[in-house]
């Protein structure tokens, strides 16, 4: 369960403010599949970052499962990006020197599992995305399809309850996009809840929830 | 992250750009060689001197005739004629119970000849007891046994090397020889030795103290060596050496005393201070080595951004992103500091392989020292790029690409 109530995220470029998000209230419930589309400069991406509490808003409440994120530690949002938020990025951001199977472990060595389980859960992780014989390929030896899909794995290793998907495509060709947004739709079809930030329109129009952006506020919520 | 897991991160990170790891670990390891290396060969020096000054004999207290004040200043122009110090004042010292061995000492040079071969040789006046108090051994014969202090023996004891330029393979005890204008039974020969404190014992001839006033015309003896007891006994017997010839000199406090510990003391300072002084020196080069360790960092630190965003956005706390980080720069310092000992090591037994005098470890102390400095300024360059990636806004971070 995600509630933003009146959510202000401002930033001073120079000696002008910039409204990046502006009064933005919205509710999402688990297992929605929601995309959020907008000109650049709209503030989808900000509300992205605030949704994955990678960015502190500048007035308002964020409830994230209930609990309000804008009076928690930093500790403690560190704990929540890794326990209940995934991140998948239109850049993949696998860390270049690691293999595949190094990169889905990432977040479980964070998180300070065992050796075994992590080693059971990335076998399983990439099995899924039926990339076993890539686990020790570096991400230089791996087509972008392929460099989603460990970007996937990663992202969900811990099970978190949503997913944020940055152009989750914008870097792929039309028939890796395409296995990409089955993935995600299939692990929304699991429950998880699902938010696509695009400029895509076909990849947007896929959502059950569509929320248009601009400057800073919310302008259309489709369902 | 639990630490083993840091280590391995880190360890992989380092791996990842290994040449720049390469030397920035040669850097550290060039100053950490230098620290142990240099403070090696101090220490090597002063233990030879140490040696040089054991060699002389142990508890050793020696007396010169004269008052030799050593307060700076313009020495006197006209110096006082000191009394005599004579045989009996050696004897004389023979009462302080903190006395064990007493050798009056008298000096020259004197052509000694044998057979038609003739050498300039120092040659030393004293007594039976010289042998024990200057630790000398012989190969051959006796050495002026029995002979009265007062009297003279005509008998010579000479080191191998003047036994043997004079005569060559052949026996030489009980022949001979001439030292001067008179005749010498030669007596002992003593055991190779070779120089030490500038005197090359191998090649002087020893006579009875009493043949050498003689023979060199003087009256004064030219040193008194006196072996304390006991290491603890040396204070008490320099005091008594002072009191009794004092006494002797009609209260007159003309002769000088040196202990050997004082001397050797003065010796051992003097090289921990230099040992000291050229450590330091090179320790410099572990700070330099140590901004290297910051720089290499910073480095890394704006080349993985990006990493760092991802971590955060995986959930990282600052603490995880710093102590990788710092884990980086330590692994870098240790790596050079256990490379640096290992060149060290190297070079001294190297070293040691061609120039046996410089005997002696690594000392242990320059070791963990050196260790100790390159991790510790690995670790204090390490904070501030590590601090900078653990402060690194995570969206910023991830929109750099």
């Amino acid at each position: 369960m995600i509630e933003l109530v009146a959510i202000e995220r401002t930033f001073a470029v120079g000696d002008q403010v910039v409204r990046a998000l502006d009064g933005v209230t919205l509710t999402i419930a688990p297992g929605e599949y929601v995309s959020i589309m907008g000109p650049s400069g709209s503030g989808k991406s900000t509300l992205l970052n605030v949704l994955g509490l990678l960015d502190r808003p500048t007035a308002g409440h964020y409830l994230l499962e209930g609990r309000d994120t804008t009076t928690m530690t930093e500790d403690d949002l560190a704990r929540a990006r890794r326990e209940r938020i995934g991140f998948v990025f239109q850049f993949f951001h696998l860390v270049p020197r690691l293999t595949a199977a190094q990169n889905v472990e990432l977040p479980m060595l964070l998180a300070e599992r065992a050796p075994a389980e992590r080693k059971r859960r990335v076998d399983e992780l990439l099995g899924a995305m039926s990339l076993s014989p890539r686990a020790h390929h570096r991400p230089d030896q791996l087509s972008g399809g392929q460099r989603q899909r460990v970007a996937i794995a990663r992202a969900t290793a811990l099970e978190p309850a949503m997913l944020l998907a940055d152009e989750p495509t914008g870097n792929l060709d039309r028939a890796s996009s395409h296995d990409i947004v089955d993935l995600l739709e299939k692990l929304n079809g699991k429950g998880l809840t699902l938010i696509v930030v695009t400029h895509d329109p076909n990849l947007g129009e896929r959502a059950r929830r569509k929320i248009r952006m601009a400057d800073g506020k919310i302008v259309g919520d489709v369902r | 992250m639990i630490g083993r897991e840091v280590l391995a991160f880190a360890w992989g990170s380092l791996w990842a750009a290994r040449t720049r790891s390469a030397l920035t670990v040669s850097a550290m390891a060039i100053g950490v060689a230098a620290v142990v290396m240099l403070t090696w060969l101090g220490e090597s020096a002063r233990a030879f001197v140490a040696d040089q000054f054991a060699a002389i004999g142990v508890h050793l207290v020696v007396v010169l005739p004269g008052r030799q004040e050593t307060v700076g200043g313009m020495p006197p122009i006209l110096s006082e004629i000191p009394r005599d110090l004579t045989i009996d004042d050696a004897l004389a010292l023979r009462k302080s119970p903190s006395v064990r061995r007493v050798a009056p000492l008298a000096f020259g040079t004197a052509p000694i000849s044998y057979g038609g071969k003739e050498r300039e040789c120092p040659i030393l006046g004293s007594t039976h007891e010289m042998l024990a108090i200057r630790h000398l051994t012989l190969a051959q014969g006796a050495f002026l046994e029995g002979v009265d202090p007062h009297r003279g023996a005509g008998l010579c004891v000479v080191g191998s090397k003047v036994r043997e330029e004079l005569f060559g393979t052949g026996s030489a005890i009980g022949r001979f020889v001439r030292i001067g204008d008179r005749r010498f039974r030669l007596v002992g020969v003593l055991a190779p030795m070779g120089t030490s404190l500038g005197i090359n014992i191998d090649e002087t001839v020893m006579i009875a103290v009493a043949d050498a006033l003689q023979l060199f015309n003087r009256a004064s003896l030219f040193r008194i060596l006196i072996q304390a007891r006991s290491a603890d006994t040396l204070a008490s017997c320099e005091a008594d050496v002072l009191a009794i010839l004092k006494q002797r000199h009609g209260g007159e406090e003309d002769v000088t005393v040196i202990r050997q510990d004082a001397i050797t003391s003065t010796f051992d300072r003097i090289f921990v201070a230099l040992t000291l002084a050229v450590a330091g020196i090179a320790a410099i080069s572990l700070v330099v080595a140590g901004i290297l360790v910051m720089n290499v960092m910073v480095v890394s630190v704006t080349q993985r951004t990006a990493e760092v965003g991802l971590l955060k956005a995986l959930g990282a706390r600052a603490r995880d992103i710093r102590a990788v980080f710092l884990v980086e720069a330590a692994l870098l310092s240790l790596l050079g500091a256990v490379l640096g000992v290992a060149v060290g090591k190297g070079v001294q037994q190297l070293a040691t392989e061609f120039y046996p005098a410089l005997h002696g470890d690594l000392p242990v102390y320059a070791v963990a020292a050196a260790v100790g400095t390159a991790l510790l300024s690995g670790v204090v360059f390490g904070v501030v790029p590590a601090q900078r990636a653990a402060r690194l806004d995570p969206v910023l971070a991830l929109a750099r690409r």
